[in-house]
């Protein structure tokens, strides 16, 4: 299994009510109601991958996230709200967690990290945009719009009041790497977090 | 008229009528003592009867759903685009069912049969029947067929209405509901339509208070009327335009009223063949069970609370361009689903066809339509 599947599923208790925002070709979701008893839905707006969901089994909802928001969805009615790896391609993330947190008790993130070493150095010495396994794009046609680094993110959720409960840094294979976990915003290159709005643990 | 039957097609196929001795008590009070069913099966159902599917139809359809009467036939069934082996709704392996409502015109008890406690046409005095009503019936016809739940059951607009409502009454019997270019309610401007077609229907000379059989009469020109209305409709304004544009007939104006553009000859035809084949009274009563479909009602206008009961999965579909039952109707059934924890899918389908789109069978759509029930057909051993 994905190392990172396997974090995420560790932080979903079994029969949660879980909503994955861009839930790609639903590998997650199935994943998490098979092994987990979990029930709920993915949003996605890529037309195969909706097809694939519903094939699977997984309730898919075609929904933009940029145009339409989650106002449909009540305060609170999720136990968890998942994204990942899409964190960086809404047009507001801001406004992305702080709904998230709305609808969801608990919300699981994962997004690539600019400030890896390889990043910088790609930067820094070609004078280029940079480019990685977990950021294969041209800066022309990157769906990638609103990219940060793990303390971009940490600052983010300490001014609108976001607790961190935990976080986990792999590399670009989503393999757990101890240097990564020594000095994470440098040689990390993808990141796991689980933020709440609650506040006792 | 096909020279030899496609390798997709369920092929030649005959309906069958299905006498129904127990009376069947309606939604406005009255009841029907006995009546029939005309129905119309694809496939073959397996040992512990859990492939078979229902098909229910639109406001013009009726049981040849797909297949062919005869060779001499012009054209299949009406939905032959997703039913057939290796379909979407594939033959192979689901047992499909599809049949006549109850109040129509093709074969089933309707205003156009036998009253028996006057031996002439009910005409006018047929009760006026819900899409809880035809639902009712349909779950008789299981009974009859020995089907105790259905793998799906499938309709678009009015036929995807039946659909939500098997979901409410009877939660059990059903695995997947497939709601398709429909709506929870009619508008303010779906039931005006409604009504300009109504009313071009009564106040046609030949209709006689609906009892136009019992003169010898038929109002064609109402029913012609009605269907130009019902037709415009259906389409949208692009797809015309692309179908027919301001294109004459000849090559001049005439400055006269008669049909000069091919919209308007198109429109004419349509009607008046609809007209030759449809009974009048069925067209009143169907957009009337059209108007009256608001299971939120009884719920005091909340469909989220009126949806508790539900227990199978729905895939909701709607068509960027149908401006008759919009996306943004089918999203206020998907968002009354989600709100009452049920499990739902929903995809909107790029298409210029307007409502029509539910017809035909545009890639997105069928590869949808066939993901979704490949999956049910696993799901049931099919």
């Amino acid at each position: 299994m994905r190392p990172d599947l396997e974090i995420i599923q560790q932080w979903v208790q079994p029969g949660n009510h879980v909503l994955d925002l861009g839930c790609g070709n639903g590998t997650l979701l199935d994943f998490l109601q098979r092994e987990r008893g979990a029930t709920g839905f993915g949003l996605e707006i890529n037309p195969d991958h909706i097809t694939t969901c519903m094939g699977r089994g997984v309730s898919v909802i075609e929904q933009n996230l940029d145009t339409q928001g989650l106002d449909n969805f009540d305060d609170g009615m999720f136990d968890v709200v998942l994204m990942t790896q899409a964190l960086q391609a809404v047009r507001r993330p801001d406004k992305v967690i702080e709904e998230m947190l709305r609808v969801g008790r608990e919300g699981i993130v994962t997004f690539p990290n600019f400030a890896h070493w390889r990043l910088r150095w790609g930067l820094a010495l070609k004078g280029r945009m940079p480019e990685s396994d977990a950021l294969p794009y041209k800066w022309y046609n990157t769906p990638n719009i609103r990219l940060c680094t793990f303390k971009d993110f940490e600052a983010l959720c300490r001014q609108k009041g976001i607790r961190i409960k935990s976080r986990r840094v792999v590399d670009g294979q989503h393999q757990n790497s101890w240097l990564a976990r020594l000095w994470p915003n440098l040689l990390g290159e993808i990141a796991i977090y689980r933020i709440t709005r609650e506040n006792a643990s | 008229m096909p020279d030899s039957l496609p390798s997709d097609s369920v092929g030649l196929v005959s309906p069958q009528t299905i006498p129904f001795d127990e009376p069947i008590e309606l939604a406005c009070g009255q009841s029907l003592e006995r009546y029939d069913l005309v129905v119309e099966t694809y496939g073959t159902l397996n040992a512990d009867a859990s492939n078979a599917v229902l098909i229910c139809h639109a406001l013009s359809g009726h049981h040849h759903a797909a297949g062919y009467h005869s060779m001499d036939e012009r054209k299949p069934g009406w939905w032959d685009s997703c039913i057939g082996p290796g379909k979407p709704v594939d033959t192979h392996r689901f047992f499909v069912v599809s049949l006549n409502n109850l109040g129509g015109c093709h074969g089933s008890t309707g205003p156009s049969s036998i009253n028996p406690s006057t031996g002439k046409p009910y005409g006018p005095d047929f009760p006026v029947i819900t899409v809880a009503d035809w639902v009712k019936s349909q779950a008789r016809l299981a009974d009859r067929l020995g089907i105790q739940q259905w793998a799906a059951v499938i309709g678009g607009s009015l036929g995807g209405m039946q659909a939500l409502q098997w979901s409410l009454d009877y939660p059990e019997r059903l695995r997947h509901a497939l709601v398709i270019a429909s709506t929870p309610r009619l508008s303010a401007q779906n039931i005006a339509f409604n009504e300009v077609a109504r009313q071009a229907i009564t106040s046609d000379r030949e209709f006689h208070d609906g009892r136009y059989q019992d003169f010898g009469a038929l109002p064609r020109r109402g029913l012609m009327l009605a269907r130009m209305v019902g037709h415009i409709t259906y389409l949208s304004d692009a797809s015309m335009g692309e179908k027919f544009g301001r294109e004459l007939r000849e090559e001049a104006y005439k400055f006269g009223f008669d049909a000069e553009f091919q919209v308007e000859s198109y429109l004419r035809y349509q009607g008046e063949r609809f007209s030759e084949i449809f009974d009048a009274n069925t067209y009143l009563l169907m957009t009337r069970a059209l108007d009256y479909f608001d299971p939120a009602y009884a719920a005091g206008g909340d469909l989220a609370k009126a949806l508790a009961p539900a227990q199978c999965e729905f895939l909701v579909l709607s068509f960027s361009t149908d401006w008759r039952f919009t996306p943004a109707r089918s999203e206020e059934m998907v968002n009354a689903m989600i709100q009452a924890r049920k499990k739902v899918s929903y995809a909107e389908i790029d298409a210029p066809w307007g409502h029509d789109a539910f017809l035909i069978p545009t890639p997105r759509y069928t590869d949808i339509f066939t993901a979704y029930l490949d999956r049910v057909a696993r799901e049931v051993g099919a």
